[in-house]
C-alpha cells in the first residue's frame, strides 16, 4: 500500500523525540494525579490519557496515508467544518467554570478550539501556496489570512478561552512572518492596532484576564489568585534543586496547591521531582523536536509542504514557550497546556495530527510525476 | 508564477546526489531555488528565536533550582505558605433616619488544620473538653471532610461563645493545628421586624456557586436569599480579601507575605421608617395580613408589614431540617410577603377606579342618580347590595361614601369589563409594580380576551357586575392598591415603588442615590379626580360613610373600605347570620386603603386582613393608627 520510498523518508528521529517527551509527560501526569488516584481509583485520568495517546498515534498514522497535497483542495471545507464546530460549542457546548469550551459526545468531550489550531495552519498554508502569491506578499494579500484568523479567534474569545486565542495568533503570525513580511507592514499593523488597545482593555478582557496581565508587572496585585499560584509554582520548581526529589516524592504537588497541576502547571510537577537535570532534558527534547521539524520544512519539495510544516511546528513551539514561560513566572498566567505533557485529549489529538503532517511532508519530499 | 521545476529522474537512491539522476518518464518535483533561498533565512530566524528563548528559560530554571534551590527546598519542607481568608463585612442596612436595621457582629469559628495536628485523638478530646462538646461530633465533621486536602482548615465549631473562645486561646500553644477564625456575621437588630422586606441570608448552594451570577463566591459563604438581602446582594456582599502567610510546622504564623484587604459591602439606606414599621406590625398583632404605607409624592415605601413574620436569625444560625419543615408547613405561611407576594380580590376598594373610568368615559355624570332597592336584577338573577334595605337614590359621591353595590353594578354594566380593565391597568393593577424584590405577585385584572384564553369560555355579562365591585376574578396586592390610591390622591401619578434610596460605599464618594420613577401619568381629567377624592373623604368624614368610626379631629383622612368575599352568599341567606356561623377560612378579607392629610396627601396606607371580616371595623382602624403615628410624629419632630 505504501511506497517503499515513502517509508524510507519517514523521519524516525522525530518519533523517538516524541516518545521521549510523551514518557516524561506520563511520568509527570502519574505523579500529579497520584494523590487523586489513591483516593479514588475509578476516576483515573491517567488511564484516560494513555487511551488518548494511543488514539493520537492512530490519528498520526492515518495522517500519513493521504498525500498532503490533497489538503490544498480540501482546506476550505475543513476550515468551514471547524468553524461550524466552534459555533456549535457556543450554542450547545458544555459549560465548566463559566466558560463553554467542550462538545459532549456521550461522555467523550472534545474541544473544537484545539482542532482549530491545526486547521488554521492548513488553511493559511494552502492560501499562501496558491499560484499568484509570492514571498513577501503585498498588503492586499495579507488581508485574507487576517480575516481567516480573526473569525475563529472571535468565536474562541466568546467561549471565553484566551489561551487558545493567543495560540492562533502566534500560529498565524509565524506563517505570515515566514512568507516574508516587509517592516513597513508590521509598522502599519502596529499603528493600526494601537487605538484598539484601549477598547479591548476596557471592554473585551474579563477582569481576571486583566489582573493576570497586570500581575506580571506587579505580582502583588493578586496575592490570593495568580500571585499565589506563581509563588507556589516557583517553590515547587526551585525545591527540585539539581537532581530533583525523586519520582512521586514531590510535596508541593501533593498539597493540591494548584487547581490545574495536571494541565497547565504540569511542568512544575516534573521540575520538582526531577530537578534541573530533568528540566534540561525536557527542554532539549522540545528544542530537538522543533529543529527536526524545521529540517523537514527545509527539505520539503514545495512551498505548501514547507508552510504546512512550519505552521505545525509553530503550533507546538509557541505552546511550549508560552506554557513554560508562564510556569516559571516569566509570562502571564494564561490557560495554555504544555504539548504532549499536559492532560487533555483534544490537544493530544491535534498535536499528533501535527506530527503526522510533518512526517507526511517528510515522506513525500521526493515525489515523482510522470510527464 | 511558476514555482515547480521538473528534473528528469530514472532511478532512486538514498544518496544526496539523486537530483542529478536522469530518467525517462518520472520527474522529481523540486522547489525553485530562488524561493528556497528566501525561506532559508526565515528557518534560521525561527530556530534562533526558539533557541534563545529556551536558553533564557534554562537560565531561569537554573536560577530557581540551583542558585536558589536551597531556599525553595526549605520553604517546601519546613515552612508552608498558606492562604487565609479575610471575610468582607456585609453592607449595613439603615432606615430612612439612619437607624441601623441590620448590622454585623463578630463571630468566632473554631478551625482545625489536620496536617498540623500531632495527636488527633488528644487534640479532639481536649477541644471537646474545653468547649463542653461531645468529641463524637468533631469526629463526624472530620469524617465528612475526609476528602478535603489536609492543609485546608476544617470548621469544627461555628460561632463559639466568648467563654469557649477564651479557653481555647489560652490553650492554643498546646493544641497545634487549632485555629480561631473571625468572621462578621449578620445581626438583625429587630429580628422579625420588616423581615419580609429585608429578607435573610443563608449558605450559598452548590448550584449558585456554579452559576455566572455568583462568580468569585466561595463555598460556605452566606448569600441573600430573600428580600433586599437578595436583590441587593451584589452591593451588600463586598469582596473578600485574604493573606498569604508563612506558617511553621505547627501552623503558627511566621510571616505575612502578602495581603489583599477585603472590600466591605456597600451600605443601603432605605425609605423605610423603622418606628412606623414597628407601629404597623404592632397594629396587625397576631392577625394574618399586611399593611403597606408609602409616600404618594414619590412612591417611597415607608412601611411594609406582613404577618405572621419569621425569625431571620434562624437562617443565620442555620435551620435544622425540623425547623425548616415547621416553617414551610405552617398553614399561615410566615415566609409569604403578603404586602406584594399574595393577591386578593380588592372588594369595594376597587369602586373608586370604576368611578373614575365611568366619569372619564362619560358613561356616568357625577350627579346622575341611580336608585338602590338593595338588589339589582340581571338576567333573572338577583345581585345583592351589601345593605339589604337598599340605599335609595344614589349619586356618585354618595355611592362611594356608602359603598353602594347597586350603583356600581350599573356603572360597571355601562362600562363593560374591558374598559374597567383598561383603567385598572392604568392604575398599575394586574402587573408587577417593579419594586424589584423577589416573590412579587402580579395580581390579575380580567378582560374578556383573558377569559377566553385562560379558561376557554366567553365572558358572561353577569361577571362584569362582580368585577365592578372588586369581586370575581379580580386579584390585587396591598402594595398595588396603595400605589393606585396614591395615584388617586396625587391626581394621576403612578409611581414605581422603591425601598432603597441610597447605596453608599465605604469611601464617601461612592454614593448612588436612587431617584423615584414615574411610571405613568394617568390621562383622567383633574375634576374627576376631585369628585372621587371628595367621595373618599366622605367615607371617613360623613356620618353615613362606611369608615366614619375612624374620623380623627387632628387630620383629614380619606379612604375606602373593602370587604372581599371569600365564599359566595347563597340567595336569601341572611348576611349577619352567615357571618356569625362562618368558619374562619370562610370569613371575608377586610380591606382599607386611605391617605392623609386629604388636602395635602403625604402618606397612603393600605391594610388587608385575611379573613378579618369587615373592612370598616377591622382594617380601617389600623390604617388610622398608622397614619396618625406617621403624621403625629412629624408634628412632634418639627415642634421642638
Amino acid at each position: 500500500m505504501m511506497d517503499r520510498r515513502l517509508v524510507e523518508n519517514f523521519d524516525w528521529w522525530i518519533i523517538w523525540t516524541l516518545l521521549g517527551i510523551l514518557t516524561i509527560g506520563l511520568l509527570s501526569l502519574y505523579s500529579a494525579l497520584y494523590p487523586q488516584i489513591q483516593e479514588n481509583p475509578t476516576q483515573n485520568l491517567f488511564i484516560k490519557q494513555v487511551v488518548w495517546i494511543s488514539l493520537g498515534f492512530v490519528v498520526l498514522f492515518c495522517t500519513l496515508l493521504i498525500d498532503y497535497d490533497r489538503l490544498k483542495t480540501l482546506s476550505l471545507w475543513i476550515y468551514l467544518i471547524a468553524l461550524l464546530m466552534l459555533v456549535a460549542v457556543l450554542v450547545v457546548g458544555k459549560e465548566v467554570n463559566g466558560s463553554k469550551r467542550w462538545l459532549d459526545f456521550g461522555g467523550f468531550q472534545l474541544q473544537p478550539s484545539e482542532f482549530m489550531k491545526g486547521v488554521i495552519v492548513i488553511q493559511l498554508a494552502s492560501y499562501f501556496s496558491s499560484q499568484d502569491t509570492s514571498p513577501f506578499p503585498s498588503f492586499n494579500k495579507l488581508i485574507m489570512p487576517a480575516v481567516l484568523t480573526v473569525i475563529p479567534i472571535v468565536l474562541i474569545l466568546a467561549e471565553p478561552d484566551l489561551g487558545t486565542a493567543i495560540c492562533l495568533v502566534t500560529i498565524s503570525a509565524t506563517l505570515i512572518f515566514f512568507m516574508g513580511i516587509r517592516w513597513r507592514y508590521i509598522l502599519i499593523v502596529a499603528l493600526g492596532c494601537l487605538p484598539l488597545i484601549w477598547p479591548i482593555w476596557h471592554h473585551v478582557l474579563k477582569p481576571y484576564q486583566k489582573t493576570r496581565i497586570l500581575i506580571l508587572l506587579r505580582p502583588d496585585l493578586d496575592p490570593l489568585g495568580a500571585g499565589y499560584h506563581i509563588r507556589q509554582s516557583k517553590i515547587a520548581i526551585g525545591s527540585g534543586m539539581t537532581w530533583g526529589k525523586g519520582f512521586l516524592k514531590g510535596t508541593q504537588n501533593k498539597l493540591h496547591f494548584l487547581p490545574e497541576k495536571h494541565t497547565d502547571f504540569i511542568f512544575s510537577v516534573w521540575a520538582e521531582e526531577w530537578g534541573f537535570v530533568g528540566c534540561f532534558v525536557l527542554l532539549v527534547l522540545f528544542a530537538l523536536l522543533v529543529l527536526l521539524a524545521l529540517r523537514v520544512a527545509r527539505r520539503s519539495k514545495d512551498r505548501f509542504g514547507s508552510l504546512l510544516v512550519v505552521g505545525m511546528t509553530a503550533l507546538i513551539m509557541w505552546q511550549v514557550l508560552i506554557n513554560i514561560g508562564m510556569v516559571i513566572g516569566l509570562l502571564p498566567v494564561v490557560g495554555i497546556p504544555l504539548p504532549f505533557v499536559s492532560y487533555g485529549g483534544s490537544s493530544l489529538i491535534t498535536l499528533c495530527f501535527a506530527i503526522g503532517i510533518i512526517e507526511n511532508v517528510s515522506m513525500r519530499r521526493y515525489v515523482f510525476q510522470s510527464r | 508564477m511558476k514555482s515547480l521545476k521538473m528534473n528528469k529522474l530514472m532511478f532512486l537512491s538514498n544518496s544526496d546526489d539523486r537530483r542529478d539522476n536522469e530518467g525517462e518518464n518520472l520527474h522529481l518535483v523540486n522547489w525553485e531555488a530562488t524561493e528556497t533561498a528566501i525561506f532559508q533565512k526565515q528557518y534560521l530566524l525561527l530556530m534562533a528565536v526558539m533557541l534563545l528563548v529556551l536558553l533564557v528559560y534554562l537560565l531561569r530554571v537554573w536560577h530557581l533550582q540551583v542558585l536558589q534551590g536551597a531556599k525553595y527546598r526549605y520553604q517546601s519542607e519546613n515552612n508552608r505558605i498558606r492562604l487565609e481568608d479575610i471575610p468582607a463585612p456585609r453592607g449595613i442596612i439603615f432606615d430612612r433616619n439612619g437607624t441601623p436595621l441590620v448590622e454585623n457582629r463578630p463571630a468566632y469559628h473554631l478551625l482545625l488544620v489536620r496536617e498540623d495536628v500531632t495527636d488527633m485523638n488528644q487534640t479532639i478530646r481536649e477541644v471537646a473538653r474545653l468547649c463542653g462538646k461531645n468529641p463524637e461530633d468533631f469526629l463526624n465533621v472530620l469524617e465528612a471532610n475526609k476528602n478535603v486536602p489536609k492543609f485546608v482548615p476544617v470548621r469544627l465549631l461555628a460561632d463559639i461563645d466568648r467563654d469557649c473562645l477564651a479557653k481555647i486561646e489560652a490553650q492554643r500553644i498546646r493544641l497545634p493545628g487549632v485555629m480561631v477564625q473571625l468572621e462578621p456575621k449578620r445581626e438583625y437588630k429587630w429580628n422579625g421586624t420588616a423581615a419580609h422586606l429585608i429578607g435573610y441570608l443563608s449558605e450559598i448552594t452548590e448550584n449558585e456557586l456554579n452559576s455566572e451570577a455568583y462568580q468569585g463566591y466561595y463555598a460556605g459563604e452566606d448569600v441573600g436569599k430573600f428580600g433586599i438581602e437578595k436583590t441587593f446582594e451584589k452591593y451588600l456582599h463586598g469582596k473578600r480579601g485574604g493573606r498569604q502567610v508563612e506558617v511553621d510546622a505547627v501552623g503558627r504564623r511566621m510571616r505575612l507575605l502578602d495581603e489583599a484587604l477585603p472590600i466591605p459591602g456597600r451600605n443601603l439606606w432605605l425609605t423605610l421608617d423603622v418606628e412606623l414599621q414597628k407601629t404597623a406590625e404592632a397594629c396587625l398583632q397576631d392577625k394574618v395580613g399586611a399593611i403597606v404605607a408609602l409616600d404618594p409624592r414619590n412612591g417611597a415605601i415607608l412601611a411594609l408589614a406582613s404577618k405572621p413574620s419569621f425569625d431571620q436569625e434562624q437562617f443565620i444560625r442555620g435551620l435544622t431540617s425540623e425547623e425548616w419543615r415547621k416553617l414551610s408547613r405552617d398553614p399561615d405561611h410566615p415566609l409569604l410577603n403578603r404586602g406584594f407576594g399574595a393577591a386578593y380580590p380588592p372588594g369595594s376598594t376597587y369602586k373608586p377606579l370604576v368611578a373614575l373610568a365611568a366619569l372619564q368615559e362619560g358613561t356616568m355624570k357625577p350627579d346622575s342618580s341611580i336608585y338602590c332597592p338593595g338588589f339589582f336584577y340581571f338576567v333573572n338573577r338577583k345581585y345583592r347590595c351589601w345593605r339589604d334595605r337598599g340605599h335609595g337614590a344614589m349619586n356618585m359621591h354618595n355611592a362611594i361614601v356608602q359603598s353602594c353595590d347597586t350603583y356600581f353594578y350599573q356603572t360597571g354594566m355601562r362600562l363593560g369589563v374591558d374598559k374597567i380593565a383598561q383603567y385598572a391597568q392604568w392604575f398599575g393593577l394586574g402587573a408587577k409594580t417593579g419594586i424589584g424584590l423577589p416573590g412579587e405577585h402580579p395580581g390579575l385584572i380580567p378582560t374578556s380576551w383573558w377569559k377566553k384564553q385562560a379558561i376557554g369560555v366567553p365572558w358572561q355579562k353577569g361577571e362584569t357586575l362582580s368585577i365592578a365591585i372588586g369581586q370575581g376574578f379580580d386579584l390585587v396586592t396591598p402594595l398595588q392598591m396603595a400605589l393606585a390610591y396614591a395615584a388617586i390622591a396625587n391626581g394621576g401619578k403612578l409611581w414605581q415603588p422603591y425601598v432603597v434610596r441610597r447605596i453608599e460605599g465605604s469611601n464617601l464618594e461612592e454614593v448612588d442615590e436612587i431617584k423615584s420613577n414615574l411610571k405613568n401619568k394617568i390621562p383622567i381629567e383633574p375634576r374627576y379626580f376631585e369628585t372621587v377624592q371628595k367621595g373618599l373623604l366622605g367615607v371617613v368624614e360623613e356620618s353615613r360613610g362606611t369608615a366614619h368610626a375612624i374620623k380623627d379631629a387632628s387630620v383629614l383622612i380619606a379612604g375606602k373600605t373593602g370587604t372581599a368575599q371569600v365564599v359566595r352568599l347563597a340567595d336569601g341567606v341572611n348576611r349577619k347570620l352567615a357571618a356569625k356561623n362562618a368558619k374562619e377560612e370562610e370569613l371575608d378579607h377586610a380591606w382599607f386603603v386611605g391617605y392623609a392629610p386629604a388636602d395635602d396627601p403625604q402618606i397612603v396606607v393600605s391594610a388587608l386582613i385575611e379573613h378579618g371580616g369587615h373592612g370598616s371595623s377591622v382594617a380601617a382602624p389600623l390604617v388610622q393608627q398608622v397614619i396618625l403615628a406617621y403624621l403625629g410624629k412629624k408634628v412632634e419632630k418639627t415642634e421642638p
